[in-house]
């Protein structure tokens, strides 16, 4: 009785196994990309579609964010009464990893904010998950609406072989810019202005350092947080081509280079001269920052979306700039919040893009503006008129129109943030040379070009 | 449906149940809804995950046969490799800590009149009914670098070992286990007293009566009782070290570098972030396979006699 119990059992157990293995090889199943428009068949008059209900998955759930888009969704749907905005918001990592299950699904969402990289966007298009958006940028005048150093972030060959060149993907509502932080009463304490370069900034750092300050906060235990520290650090040393080439995977660019191997040094430096905190990498992202507003320290390096926390925390304290390079333009890390891309799964892309349209149009820029967002278009005509927001306004004007905007290094591969998260840990732990550092990342970005 | 269960067992007090025997198909009718469920979201999705393994897929385009390549890499590849080490690393700090730690623990409470006997029980158990992502992000504040360990080795004069615990390369990893050991403790303790409350006291009576002392007996007589409640303890906190993923993920990120990556925190990376759901699926069979092997040791050392 005992052994024929097993027997059933097992047998139980095989045949689940077995209905397993004979359901279809992984990736068959899903959604095949629809057939892609011919041209000439967009319509941009969307009330007569009828009844359309849009599914948008979004990442916009902070507090400025979120009213931006929850006011523009209204709005939308006040205009054109047919359609239904069906909203899925989750923070960043959370779509980070559920987008990939979702786009798939026969019942995918319209409309989703994918991440620009490689890793994500990247991905997407190459599975053919995505609609090339060409033909409603020429309906609706979107080339003429952005600036083409802003599109390229969503633009890939129709393979995704090439990032920067290609179709159209995607359309970002806001601009976003790496610089540095600081505390003016801290700065005004040690006797010294807003540094205007890179040597100044770095005597700002030593003489911070010499008054018994913090010179610099930085929380690393994320691993990510160090990309925006040395994304900026690299861009004062190394050509921008070049690191738009490393940024976005294409090929012809190289990490093992004087240039890069300096900027890994001075990261080093840093570090060994004391100019951050203490357990850097034991230490959280918003604890740094949290730092700074509580005056524990003097700089911090970040994006300029902490700049609405920081004011909050801070007042009229908080400032924000970029330093200069040696030739007086600035060059650093920045961009465009996540686009807002069509699946290829979308039943209602005319729909979809009216949206798209809608979410980035002059309109919505002024709302954005009003809640605290970076608009990514006529950004100047925006600005405030004091405090950091003003900062953060001028110098992402200064930095798209005169300067060079630079990948998020992350872009690069599918593995590259992973990658360079553990080597810039390793690196500010002095267990790699600033050689070996970049011979890790070399071999990350040289695998990929290669086989891509 | 009550009165056939009464029946039933009524007729098994006498003789063996006629009915049942001759309709052998009787007790899998019973079984089958509970084994249809079972099957359906355990199974079926174990299946898969083994047909899974032998495919590359990124998990969006189509995928591609490979047979074992993915197996292959799992051993070849040494972060992977190393992530594996760093489990067992952590079922020294999630069970074998505990057990110890339990053992003494166990002992002590059950044998002295305490008051509050309750009050002491719930405060040991209580971190097993906190959600691990609370821990882990309570945790993170201890541990950080003007966190309260720190500042209490201040204060005490022992400036020399503060550190940034969850970013040091060398401390991180027992950082993290030590969190388990917190957690299970409570777990391994509330088991062993409920085994050592069964013991009868003329046992210890007589071992008392023969000169034997407090080691003594409990070498002697609680230790061999506590037996079986010893083997459910290390299953249960043995799976839980292998399979931990919370902990890491929000305490470290597998970080600083690659000192604390662990096999499920892998499959998480290599499925959701890099798009290898082929080898994300293969560490998790290899996984499976490990807690399976471990166990099946335990319990086979657990049951003899």
């Amino acid at each position: 009785m005992h052994r024929h119990h097993r027997m059933v059992a097992v047998s139980a157990v095989g045949a689940a196994f077995a209905l397993g293995l004979t359901a279809c090889a992984p990736g068959s199943g899903s959604t095949p990309p629809a057939e892609e428009s011919p041209a000439g068949e967009v319509s941009t008059d969307v009330d007569e579609l009828g009844d359309v209900t849009l599914s948008v998955w979004d990442q916009e759930v902070r507090g400025g964010q979120n009213e931006q888009i929850e006011q523009l969704n209204a709005a939308f749907m006040e205009e054109h009464p047919n359609i239904t905005i069906e909203r899925n918001s989750q923070a960043f990592d959370d779509l980070a990893t559920t987008l990939r299950l979702a786009i798939t699904d026969d019942d995918a969402p319209d409309v989703v904010q994918a991440n620009n990289g490689r890793n994500t966007m990247g991905a997407f298009v190459e599975a053919g998950q995505l609609r090339p958006l060409d033909d409603y940028a020429d309906a609706y005048g979107w080339f003429d609406r952005y600036s083409p150093s802003i599109l390229q972030y969503s633009t890939y060959s129709e393979d995704a072989t090439e990032f920067g060149e290609g179709n159209l993907y995607g359309l970002p509502q806001v601009g976003e810019v790496v610089g540095v932080f600081y505390s003016k009463s801290k700065l005004e304490g040690l006797g010294l202005d807003v540094p205007k370069d890179w040597a100044a900034f770095e005597e700002a750092l030593q003489a911070a350092k010499d008054a018994g300050e913090t010179p610099m906060l930085l929380g690393n235990i994320e691993k990510w947080p160090a990309l925006h520290v040395f994304g900026p650090l690299q861009g004062s040393l190394v050509d921008a081509e070049e690191i738009t080439d490393l940024g976005l995977g294409n090929p012809g660019a190289s990490w093992t280079t004087p240039e890069n191997e300096e900027a890994a040094a001075h990261m080093q430096g840093w570090v060994e001269d004391g100019y951050f905190n203490d357990g850097v990498n034991g230490t959280d992202y918003d604890a740094a920052w949290q730092s700074l507003a509580a005056g524990d320290g003097v700089f911090l390096i970040g994006g300029s979306w902490l700049a609405a926390d920081l004011e909050d925390a801070m007042g009229d304290d908080v400032g924000f700039f970029v330093p200069a390079k040696e030739d007086g333009t600035k060059a650093t890390t920045g961009g465009t919040g996540l686009p807002f891309a069509i699946t290829s799964a979308s039943e209602n892309p005319d729909a979809a893009a009216a949206y798209i349209d809608f979410l980035t149009s002059d309109d919505a820029m002024d709302v954005l503006a009003e809640t605290g967002n970076l608009p990514v278009n006529d950004t100047a005509e925006h600005a405030p008129d004091s405090g950091v927001q003003a900062d953060v306004f001028a110098t992402f004007g200064e930095v798209t129109e005169s300067g060079a905007v630079l990948p998020y290094l992350d872009y690069a591969t599918p593995t590259f943030a992973d990658t360079l998260g553990q080597a810039l840990q390793d690196l500010i732990d002095g267990r790699v040379t600033p050689a070996e550092f970049t011979e890790t990342l070399e071999a990350d970005y040289s695998d990929f070009t290669a086989g891509g | 449906m009550t009165d056939t269960v009464a029946i039933v067992t009524g007729r098994r007090a006498r003789r063996p149940p006629a009915r049942v025997t001759r309709r052998r198909w009787l007790p899998y009718a019973y079984l089958a809804p509970a084994l249809l469920l079972y099957g359906l979201f355990l199974l079926v999705p174990l299946g898969r995950a083994a047909q899974f393994s032998l495919y590359e897929w990124d998990g969006l385009g189509a995928s591609t046969f490979v047979g074992l390549d993915n197996y292959a890499a799992v051993f070849q590849s040494a972060q992977l490799r190393e992530a594996f080490a760093h489990a067992l690393v952590l079922i020294v700090f999630f069970a074998v800590l505990p057990l110890a730690l339990g053992l003494v623990l166990a002992a002590l409470l059950t044998r002295a009149r305490v008051r509050g006997l309750g009050f002491f029980r719930t405060i040991v158990f209580l971190p097993q009914v906190i959600a691990m992502v609370v821990i882990a992000v309570t945790w993170r504040q201890i541990y950080a670098p003007e966190g309260p360990l720190n500042t209490a080795l201040r204060a005490i004069g022992l400036d020399s070992l503060a550190r940034a615990w969850l970013g040091d390369y060398d401390w991180a990893l027992p950082a993290v286990g030590l969190i388990g050991t917190w957690v299970s403790t409570g777990l391994v303790t509330v088991l062993l007293m409920a085994g050592m409350a069964r013991i009868p006291r003329e046992q210890y009576e007589a071992a008392r009566l023969d000169g034997a002392g407090a080691v003594r007996e409990f070498l002697a007589i609680t230790l061999p009782s506590v037996r079986g409640e010893i083997t459910v303890a290390l299953t249960l906190t043995i799976v839980a070290a292998l399979k931990t993923f919370d902990l890491v993920y929000v305490t470290t990120s597998g970080g600083p570098g690659t000192s604390t990556t662990v096999p499920s925190y892998e499959v998480y990376r290599l499925a959701f972030t890099i798009g290898e759901v082929g080898a994300a699926a293969a560490v998790g069979i290899v996984l499976t396979v490990i807690v399976f092997l471990i166990n099946a040791v335990v319990n086979v050392i657990g049951e003899r006699r």
